[in-house]
């Protein structure tokens, strides 16, 4: 059997429903009787929340209820929303109630839910419904947050630091007393938002003939969020079913388990009626959580050749008002810091901080373009400063090939020692740099300065913790009418998992793609989940429909050759059917196969034999699978108004083996696009009330068309030896090393100014700001 | 609160409905005539995923009330494949080039390049992401987009 | 985001629109909807009464008589992009059209809602002060004529009153073979521009300038008349160093700090556009500047 699907350019089996107008995201689906929600949020970043008057909202109309944490469940009303991560035994580091519970601690925090015949209306109500506000003082800057005096986030804690992490290794005191260099620099980076083009959406329906609550959410974690429902509503699990339908984009935000999320199904449950949910654009901009501001304040040790003796620094992390995913987004910036560099000393100590504003949690890269963007700063600022070429100095200080599996001394988030397996970071930059035309780059840089142009030239270089655990199952069973159904608690918000898993799958067990039926994200389909986040699901359920399929494989060719008589080795399985290899080729078809293994009833089976063509299979990795890249952006940038244009984009990408290049390019081109919005237009604005000002397309700035370049993505595959199918994870490659390959290509054409860039977003704003403090017009005419 | 009646031909089919001012275009066609395939990625106007053609120009359904599609011949993406339901030669490409990921924002896509490519059949790279502009998205870093729209303006232009 | 419960009425008549915006309270004129129902869908703007000028076709378009280019408040900004009237006669506002929006919003949106709206960085007002364009109200009292210097009022306010409708914006053209030069930033293609800049010259003989106008959006509450800058170029032959020095009358304006941009960039933006702009309309008029950059 050769492998015909997996590694191919398979177009994807999710685009037909799409291209047509057949997609059924959560707000395509109607329900007879359905009801709509919108939610009453506090207009306060922190407030005490008095008497509720509901009375106005509830005359008008076609309003059916206003529910507040009073008419929940009690095992809801008193639970606070799972912590994804959680950390034990600290008190400030918690998550939010359902609906709000005395204090609200975010502008945009839900304290009611009006339902109503349609949105228009309930929203008419939520207008109306009366709260009694006592406003207290806010905190916005988290560095003015963590400084003495500063209002409480949340009035019940003693402060607003909540945690302190130190991370260390190595002898770092040490380091820096023998190093020949040391460089400072302090870092201000920022992230923003996931923004799936669909915003969150919750539909809930009860039926009471099955006793069954189903809720179909746009989320990335359905089995969790059963879970979760589960205990909320203290019902069993099996009388909650989720389903994650379409997802319009997920990115992060949609992997947590929200507050909505509760609230929709227990209005449905009160009203005995389906109730609707679709979260406005607004509502996304204040509620759905995103990355924001970073601090950092470090430097490194180098010796004389510029070989890395040590870092150390601190980094103060802004978490928001609560901290739905635990620490994991400033922990794994923590450890991302070394990356493919041989770093022997290390010491960072984060500080998370609370403010009044929306929770922060990972999204796509998950503190790791913070990371990268500090030590590739770093790498630059060595070159610079000891005259050493940027390629050269990374070269030198790479991890090599020879001595993988390399530990870094740390633990990842997935609670294993970060070791590296097989990856070739000097191979990944070597391609990266030939593709980018970087040997004759100077040369074509002083010419365009001839001509008064700026052009520059960055790199950037990264290593990312893939594929995490615990699990993502998958069941393979062929179907009576020759169909081969797939269950998997893997989901899909446009990474195309339905068309990677059927490439597998089919290779396996050898039907034609079209024959499989899948069924992803829903809790009813397999019994245990985990979702789509981390990279994790080619590496999990893709190993996971491997073992699957290749266990239905043996069980057809068993059947197939007892049922034919032949011995195993001579059945071969091809487009649904198993062949026999002699003779006048006798064959069996998977359906007539189905209805054998099915037996007859009162009869036994021989011996061997089991019920069913079928099998279900939890990969469970070993650790985080390591994948690695190496940026290279070239820019334009136009002195005068510090605007920025793509001239090239290179990307070396190491994500292992590919199974389906067409899917892998797409992720690493809209990971990049990503990285673009971060290095140059996206950002979380809120004022020193901890207001949100940045609240539609408008003010948040995301890449258009004419923003972002068609990379030159090549494929470095260095198969992953931690899994049977060779694959790292591919979704946030693209993202992570951009921000920091553009600021340096930025810096890089303005070179003649000697300015230093040390931020994202790197607005023209404050290029044009640092220009000015060069003194650059005064060398340069406007026209 | 006033309430009309709307007579629209939505992909050559007429509909009529009595309906409030406030209704806008894309719940009018998500909600009352049941098409779905428009999205609402912003209700604002800057995202495009709700763009549809009226009377054969691109417009935001967000942004313009159903009272005003009155008499109008409204496209959406339902209206765009062949009769017989196979995909059109844009579809076609947008599919050969994975033009779309998650595919909320391709019925806005889709209608923006329908629009692109039958006044201007042999646009440019620069001009395919100009006018794409209108449009965000989040996935795919536009390549398979422009790509597909280049690889359908020249299929058509062979006359397929 | 749905807007709040309005009465929706549909004249087709101008009498009828006014007699409409005269009688009703709270009441707002629907042109192209582009900014309008955005900001209705926020509920930032809620009216009572949503009069629709759509059907009110008389409103609707591009007309030159004489030496005046007059074109009606219901004219979409489409058709001005493609209207062969408005690139012989007014090449400004076609290059400044490549910037207004994106194509979906061209289609609806109209010059007489991006006037009256009035957004500090829109272009259509931009190249209507940069014309010295008159505006034309009609309301229940007649119709009456206002100059654009005396158009705005304040922060995206007019001299529309709230029982009247902009009905018409008149050009004055200038002569054949003026040089025009548009320039913008923005954050991104279409994105209304932080700093605009337009330009206008008129050359007689030996590159003097005989007439120069030069405007600035984004930079005050309505687009601001450089005269100064335009001082500096009138009656001297067009020259690096004149550009140089009207550009940098720009040094004295005090834009706001907003979340889009610093008053210090905005002043600065302001000068490199207005150099550029200069630039582009010398050569357009026929000048090839002296010397390089």
């Amino acid at each position: 059997m050769g492998a015909k699907q997996f590694g191919a350019r398979v177009q994807r089996l999710e685009d037909p429903a799409l291209l047509t107008g057949r997609g059924r995201f959560v707000d395509d689906m109607r329900l007879p009787g359905a009801l709509h929600a919108c939610f009453v949020r506090s207009p306060h970043a922190h407030a005490r929340v008095g008497t509720i008057d509901a009375s106005a909202a509830l005359a008008l109309p076609g309003v059916h209820a206003v529910l507040t944490a009073e008419d929940l469940p009690a095992s809801m009303r008193d639970a606070r929303i799972p912590m994804m991560l959680p950390v034990a035994g600290n008190p400030s580091l918690r998550t939010q109630h359902c609906l709000a519970r005395g204090e609200v601690n975010y502008v945009g925090q839900a304290i009611a839910v009006v339902v109503a015949d349609n949105r228009y209306v309930a929203e008419d109500a939520a207008s109306l419904v009366m709260v009694d506000y006592d406003v207290l003082p806010a905190a916005s800057d988290a560095r003015e947050a963590i400084a003495p005096g500063a209002p409480l986030v949340h009035s019940d804690l003693p402060g607003n630091v909540a945690l302190v992490v130190p991370t260390s290794y190595g002898d770092v005191d040490a380091a820096f007393a023998k190093a020949a260099h040391v460089f400072d620099e302090e870092v201000w980076a920022h992230r923003g938002g996931g923004m799936a083009m669909e915003t969150r959406a919750v539909l809930a329906s009860y039926e009471p003939l099955t006793d069954m609550l189903t809720v179909w959410s746009s989320t990335q974690t359905p089995h969790l969020g059963r879970r979760t429902l589960a205990d909320m509503f203290a019902r069993n699990l099996e009388s909650i079913r989720m389903i994650a339908p379409d997802v319009g984009g997920g990115f992060g935000p949609k992997a947590p388990f929200y507050a909505e999320e509760a609230v929709i199904p227990a209005a449905a449950m009160k009203l005995g009626r389906p109730v609707t949910w679709f979260e406005d654009r607004r509502e996304h901009f204040m509620c759905a959580i995103q990355e924001r501001d970073q601090y950092w304040k470090v430097a490194v040790a180098v010796d004389a050749d510029g070989k890395l003796l040590g870092f150390r620094g601190t980094m103060l992390h802004d978490t928001g008002a609560f901290a739905p995913w635990g620490i994991v987004m400033p922990y794994i910036a923590q450890v991302t810091v070394p990356g493919p560099y041989v770093m022997p000393a290390y010491s960072l100590e984060v500080t998370v901080a609370l403010t009044n504003k929306v929770p922060t949690a990972p999204v796509r890269g998950a503190g790791r373009p913070q990371a990268v963007f500090i030590m590739e700063r770093l790498m630059d600022r060595i070159a610079r400063e000891l005259r050493l070429d940027r390629v050269e100095l990374r070269r030198r200080n790479m991890i090599r090939p020879e001595q993988m599996p390399y530990e870094i001394p740390m633990i990842f988030r997935d609670g294993k020692p970060i070791v590296y397996h097989g990856s070739d970071f000097p191979k990944s930059q070597a391609r990266a740099v030939a593709l980018s035309g970087y040997e004759t780059f100077r040369e074509r840089q002083a010419k365009a300065l001839a001509e008064g142009r700026y052009i520059g030239l960055g790199l950037g270089n990264y290593v990312e913790g893939t594929g995490l655990g615990p699990f993502e199952g998958v069941t393979v069973r062929v179907l009576t009418n020759g169909k081969v159904a797939v269950a998997t608690g893997a989901t899909n918000q446009g990474q195309g998992t339905r068309t990677t898993l059927s490439q597998i799958v089919a290779d396996q067990v050898g039907c034609r793609i079209e024959d499989i039926v899948m069924t992803i994200a829903d809790t009813a389909a397999i019994s245990q989940g985990v979702g789509g986040f981390a990279s994790r699901q080619a590496v999990n359920a893709g190993s996971s429909a491997l073992i699957a399929g290749g266990a239905v494989r043996k069980q057809i060719i068993a059947l197939a050759a007892r049922a034919l008589s032949v011995p195993d080795a001579d059945i071969e399985l091809e487009d649904g059917e198993a062949i026999a290899r002699t003779g006048n080729k006798p064959k069996l078809s998977f359906a007539e196969l189905a209805r054998l293994a099915q037996g007859v009833p009162g009869s036994a089976f021989v011996e061997g034999q089991g019920p069913g063509l079928e099998h279900t299979t939890y990969f469970t990795p070993p650790q985080a699978s390591y994948c690695n890249g190496t940026h290279v952006a070239e820019v334009e940038v136009d002195p005068f108004t510090g605007g920025v244009t793509f001239l090239n984009y290179v990307v070396a990408h190491d994500s292992g083996v590919v199974i389906n290049p067409l899917i892998v390019d797409g992720q690493v081109q809209g990971g990049v696009a990503h990285g673009i919005g971060n290095a140059l237009l996206e950002w979380m604005r809120y004022d020193e009330n901890a207001q949100p000002q940045t609240t539609s397309f408008a003010e948040y700035l995301l890449p258009g068309a004419t923003d972002v370049p068609t990379c030159v993505i090549e494929h470095v595959e260095t198969p992953n030896p931690l899994n049977p199918i060779g694959v790292k994870g591919a979704g946030e490659g693209g993202a992570i090393p951009a921000p920091a390959a553009i600021v340096a290509a930025i810096e890089d054409a303005l070179s003649p100014f000697g300015v230093h860039f040390a931020e994202m977003p790197l607005t023209p704003d404050r290029i044009v700001q640092a220009l000015r403090a060069a003194s650059a017009y005064e060398k340069l005419e406007f026209v | 609160m006033s309430t009309h009646t709307v007579r629209v031909t939505v992909n050559g089919k007429a509909h009529e409905r009595t309906v409030e001012g406030r209704l806008t275009l894309g719940d009018f066609l998500r909600h009352e005539i049941g098409l779905t395939g428009t999205h609402f990625g912003c209700e604002h106007g800057v995202c495009g995923a709700c763009t549809v053609l009226i009377d054969g120009r691109s417009a935001r359904a967000c942004l313009t009330f159903a009272v005003q599609a009155n008499g109008r011949e409204v496209t959406t993406i339902e209206g765009l494949a062949h009769a017989d339901g196979s995909l059109n030669a844009l579809q076609q490409a947008f599919h050969e080039h994975h033009g779309l990921q998650c595919g909320f924002c391709t019925p806005g896509m889709l209608i923006t390049l329908t629009e692109l490519l039958r006044d201007n059949p042999d646009p440019s790279e620069a001009e395919v992401r100009d006018v794409l502009t209108g449009n965000l998205c989040r996935c795919t870093g536009y390549a398979g987009i422009v790509a597909a729209a280049l690889a359908a303006a020249k299929k058509l232009r062979q006359g397929a | 985001m749905k807007p709040a419960p309005f009465d929706y009425h549909a004249p087709t008549s101008l009498d009828e629109a006014i007699g409409l915006v005269s009688s009703l309270d709270n009441a707002k004129l629907l042109a192209g909807g582009q900014s309008l129902v955005a900001m209705m869908n926020f509920r930032f703007v809620i009216p009572d009464h949503l009069i629709d000028l759509n059907g009110v076709s008389a409103l609707a378009g591009i007309s030159v008589a004489g030496e005046t280019l007059r074109i009606g408040a219901m004219t979409r900004q489409r058709d001005l992009e493609f209207s062969s009237d408005i690139v012989k006669h007014c090449p400004l506002m076609r290059e400044a059209l490549r910037h207004v929006g994106h194509r979906q919003t061209r289609n609806r949106g109209t010059i007489g809602g991006s006037l009256a709206h009035a957004d500090p960085s829109a272009e259509l007002p931009l190249v209507c002060a940069a014309h010295d364009a008159v505006i034309e109200i009609a309301g229940a009292r007649g119709t009456r004529r206002v100059p654009f210097a005396e158009f705005g009022q304040g922060f995206m306010t007019t001299a529309v009153g709230l029982d009247e409708i902009l009905t018409a914006v008149e050009l004055p053209l200038w002569p054949a073979g003026h040089g025009f030069g548009f320039h913008e930033f923005a954050r991104r293609h279409g994105d209304f521009a932080i700093v605009g800049a337009a330009a206008l010259l008129a050359l007689g003989k030996d590159k003097v300038v005989t007439r120069a106008s030069v405007t600035l959006c984004g930079v005050a509450t309505a687009p601001l008349r450089m005269g100064d800058a335009e001082a500096k170029l009138t009656g001297r032959p067009l020259a690096r160093a004149a550009i140089r020095a009207a550009a940098a009358t720009a040094r004295t304006i005090e834009p706001i700090t907003d979340i889009h941009a610093t008053a210090d960039y905005r002043r600065h933006l302001a000068e490199v556009l207005m150099a550029r702009a200069l630039a582009d309309a010398g050569r357009r008029a026929g000048v090839t500047l002296e010397g390089g950059a």
